[in-house]
């Protein structure tokens, strides 16, 4: 996501009458876009978002602990499931990658399946069956197991997309000198299809971040959680734009923060004469796309 | 394995009733986002400032808000405007709201994938602006736009669930209304995996095809 | 690109903080807006907690024998105990995360009683939906929480009490007219929460239309809906309901007659016959020396109708 050149392939770059006609055109959308948002702001008002006790919890320092404490789950619940879909995620590619038919289909399997299987199911199935059999698992991990084997099997596609992408001639060089498979994917490949899959990962991880918020379903007590407990508190009129907006802010900001990395990783390895991989794009939902299989 | 079977037969029309729910959600909002998407898409590779500024604000703030806090929005602070919708169609739209962004993004690459060159002979020869979005640009980006799309159409699918926690009664809200009639949820947990077992694979299926014919050559 | 992106997050969070600041500081509406601004901001509004004024102890030398749940709690040294967090004046946690309300305090009671001290109970919030399976799991050593008796859920766990007999009523907009009693429901939507009797009963009877019901995991959000004009009535225990109403009495009240008997009862492990008795025991001690008078008096009494102590059912 770099500059933008001002021609593309849809038009040529605008000469001194485009350029005025786009200005106005600018300057009469700008002015509906404002109007747009600026009802919206209006209706609130209107409506007494903006009242001052809807904001008041805020000023209270319990509830900016719980704020936190929310957050700190979201990031706890996050950073847990990422190191094991990681770690998942390297097993089943291995898998996935090997010479060894009985190695591969499993692998196979276990990755489609757990893709094809909506994510808030797995949760379910991570906290309410072990709750029937009378050994209840703790909700943090209930939403840790549903978030490491579902981004688990999106993260084995991305590496597997990534060490297919590192030019064949490194491989086969490795090969010509005597290397067995195992050290040259160990040496040679990763090192290199790391660099390429980075922005990749750190996009899915982004993902997962967000996916923590499924947690309020099962109760876990994270971020959006404890904003609609607060939005919840009818003496404060309900306040749950407020309490909404917040949350949000928080998470954009976050999540955001996560976003910026992974497209400075991107450009920094475009740049880089390092790895010989194509960068594998990344792709917005995670999923490794126009990949050939 | 007779309990088994019969937790589905007992309970036919709640299954039937969800998962109808679940896919009719996901055609409208799937019809939604393609629309907005590409209009999006449309917004941002556009020459007025305004518009671009417009969409890139938009994809890159949903891109980094999770999909439950869009619906909690929709569920809880819309109605505060005295804005009057049913839950489903609040559902909808907030997948459609939330889903648009990722269109938008594969979309335009995929529109970035063609060579301005092309472009620039197409109007050098006197195409007019439609002449070279349908005959010379959408051809080519067609191909590497498709794959990534129905992958994003595959997450929609899987995000319909989501709505189960917002008073939708659709697949991911079985588990509930069962457990209400002191059915087990293991059995219910695993029909519901069964259904949607059913309803992605095919569409994964169609993905994997679409990749393997039209995967971008290096 | 990456400038105008991480100017954008930076002016969105920017707005939220200025707005939460600056919303603090105004003090005027405007207009008489909707149903959404209602009351007024001249005092600073709190939701603070005040607990009826009754002291618990704990009590020394309890030993209650066969009680697997007992030796639980004796070897824990605290008891864990399922709650509601957002209904007040039954069970209710405030901005200071201080818990207060009829169901928290009977809670206690029975804790202190069992030889716990109050200090050390865990409380843990669960939904309607989900309190069988906790208790069945051993994630709490109780349940205080408008728990009520019925057969089919006597298949999963066990009751002691009554404590508290309810009756499910309808709360409705203070504008509304045209919702006086349970036969005037058909063609309203109805909200209530999941896996709670009141939702059952609506379904069963046939209250209202199936496309009419809503269902959220907790009642503060139905009555938020109410407000809001998204639903027209949240069916559940009257003594719930008046709660609602007792915190906004300009925007909701309480109509008809309550339509079912709403037993409450404190729910624990099915086989647990030892705590059960000892537990009924405990209750019906708090009935006849005044202190459940003294608790309800100064929690559910304050938002309902004076009341006194149910007959004891044991089984």
């Amino acid at each position: 996501m770099g500059e933008k050149p001002l021609s593309s392939v849809l038009y040529d770059t605008p000469g001194p009458r485009a350029r005025l006609r786009n200005s106005v055109i600018s300057v009469i959308s700008g002015v509906l876009i404002m109007a747009l948002i600026g009802y919206l702001v209006y209706r609130f008002e209107a409506t007494g978002q903006f009242e001052s006790r809807r904001w008041q919890q805020f000023r209270l320092p319990s509830i900016q602990r719980q704020l936190l404490t929310g957050l700190l789950a979201t990031l706890k619940a996050a950073g847990l499931g990422a190191a094991l879909a990681l770690a998942f995620g390297i097993v089943l590619a291995a898998g996935r990658l090997s010479d060894h038919r009985a190695l591969r289909w499993p692998a196979t399997v276990t990755v489609e399946l757990f893709r094809a299987v909506p994510l808030l199911i797995q949760i379910f199935v991570f906290y309410y069956v072990p709750l029937q059999y009378h050994h209840p698992l703790p909700k943090l991990w209930a939403l840790v197991l549903g978030l490491t084997f579902y981004n688990g099997s999106v993260l084995a596609e991305i590496f597997r997309a990534g060490i297919l992408s590192v030019a064949k001639g490194q491989s086969e060089a490795a090969y010509a000198i005597g290397m067995r498979k195992g050290p040259t994917t160990r040496l040679i490949l990763m090192p290199q299809a790391v660099r390429a899959m980075l922005p990749t990962i750190v996009s899915q991880l982004v993902v997962l971040l967000k996916d923590t918020a499924l947690g309020f379903i099962i109760t876990y007590p994270e971020l959006l959680y404890v904003g609609k407990q607060i939005g919840g508190r009818i003496n404060f009129g309900f306040p749950f734009v407020p309490a909404l907006m917040v949350v949000a802010a928080m998470y954009i900001s976050t999540c955001g923060l996560l976003s910026i990395t992974a497209n400075g990783l991107e450009r920094r390895t475009r740049r880089s004469h390092k790895t010989t991989a194509t960068i594998v794009p990344t792709n917005v939902t995670g999923e490794v796309a126009g990949w050939p299989l | 394995m007779g309990d088994f079977l019969r937790v589905f037969s007992d309970n036919r029309n709640l299954f039937i009733d969800g998962f109808t729910t679940t896919v009719k959600l996901f055609v409208i909002a799937g019809f939604g986002c393609l629309i907005f998407g590409t209009l999006l898409a449309a917004m941002r590779v556009s020459p007025i400032p305004a518009l671009r500024a417009f969409g890139a604000v938009y994809v890159n703030t949903i891109r980094n808000t999770p999909l439950t806090l869009v619906f909690a929005f929709l569920v809880f602070a819309v109605p505060k405007l005295e804005v009057n919708l049913g839950f489903f169609q609040k559902a909808c739209i907030a997948l459609t709201v939330y889903t648009s962004a990722f269109v938008c993004e594969v979309v335009r690459s995929g529109i970035n994938t063609v060579d301005t060159g092309q472009g620039e002979a197409a109007r050098a020869i006197g195409m007019t602006f439609s002449q070279v979005l349908v005959l010379i640009v959408l051809p080519q980006a067609f191909r590497p736009i498709v794959p990534p799309l129905m992958s994003v159409v595959n997450a929609l699918l899987k995000n319909t669930t989501v709505a189960a926690g917002f008073s939708v009664t659709e697949a991911g809200s079985i588990l509930a209304a069962l457990s209400e009639r002191s059915v087990k949820q293991t059995p219910t947990l695993l029909w519901i995996t069964i259904g949607f077992l059913l309803l992605v694979l095919p569409l994964v299926a169609i993905q994997r095809a679409l990749e393997r014919r039209w995967g971008r050559s290096r | 690109m990456t400038m105008r992106r991480s100017t954008a997050l930076l002016g969105f969070t920017a707005l939220a903080t200025v707005a939460a600041a600056c919303g603090s500081d105004s003090s005027t509406t405007t207009g008489a807006g909707g149903g959404g601004s209602g009351g007024s901001n001249a005092a600073p509004v709190s939701d603070k907690c005040s607990s009826s004024g009754a002291t618990f102890s704990a009590a020394q030398g309890v030993d209650v024998a066969d009680s697997p749940t007992f030796m639980r709690i004796k070897t824990a040294g605290k008891v864990m105990v399922g709650v509601k967090a957002d209904q007040p004046n039954l069970g209710y946690k405030d901005t200071d995360g201080k818990r207060c309300g009829f169901d928290i305090e009977m809670a206690q009671l029975v804790a202190s009683k069992l030889g716990v001290d109050p200090a050390k109970i865990e409380y843990k919030e669960i939904p309607s939906a989900n309190r069988e399976t906790s208790i069945k799991a051993g994630e709490i050593d109780y349940y205080v929480g408008t728990y009520s008796i019925n057969d089919k859920r006597k298949a999963d766990v066990s009751f002691a009490g009554p404590y508290f007999i309810a009756g499910q009523d309808l709360l409705v907009r203070k504008s509304d007219t045209s919702i006086t009693g349970k036969d005037t429901l058909k063609g309203k939507k109805v909200c209530s929460a999941t896996g709670s009797t009141p939702i059952q009963r609506v379904r069963d009877e046939m209250l209202t239309e199936p496309a009419n019901i809503s269902e959220f995991k907790t009642y503060s959000e139905c009555v938020s809906q109410l407000i809001d004009k998204q639903t027209d009535a949240v069916t559940t225990d009257d003594a719930i309901l008046k709660g609602y109403a007792a915190q906004s009495p300009s925007q909701l009240k309480v109509v008809g007659q309550p339509f079912s008997v709403e037993k409450y009862g404190i729910g624990l492990a099915h086989d647990d016959t030892a705590l059960r008795n000892k537990i009924d025991d405990i209750l019906a001690a708090s009935f006849t020396d005044g202190s459940w008078q003294k608790i309800y008096d100064g929690t559910l009494g304050k938002s309902g109708s004076p009341a006194s102590p149910p007959p004891l059912e044991r089984y």
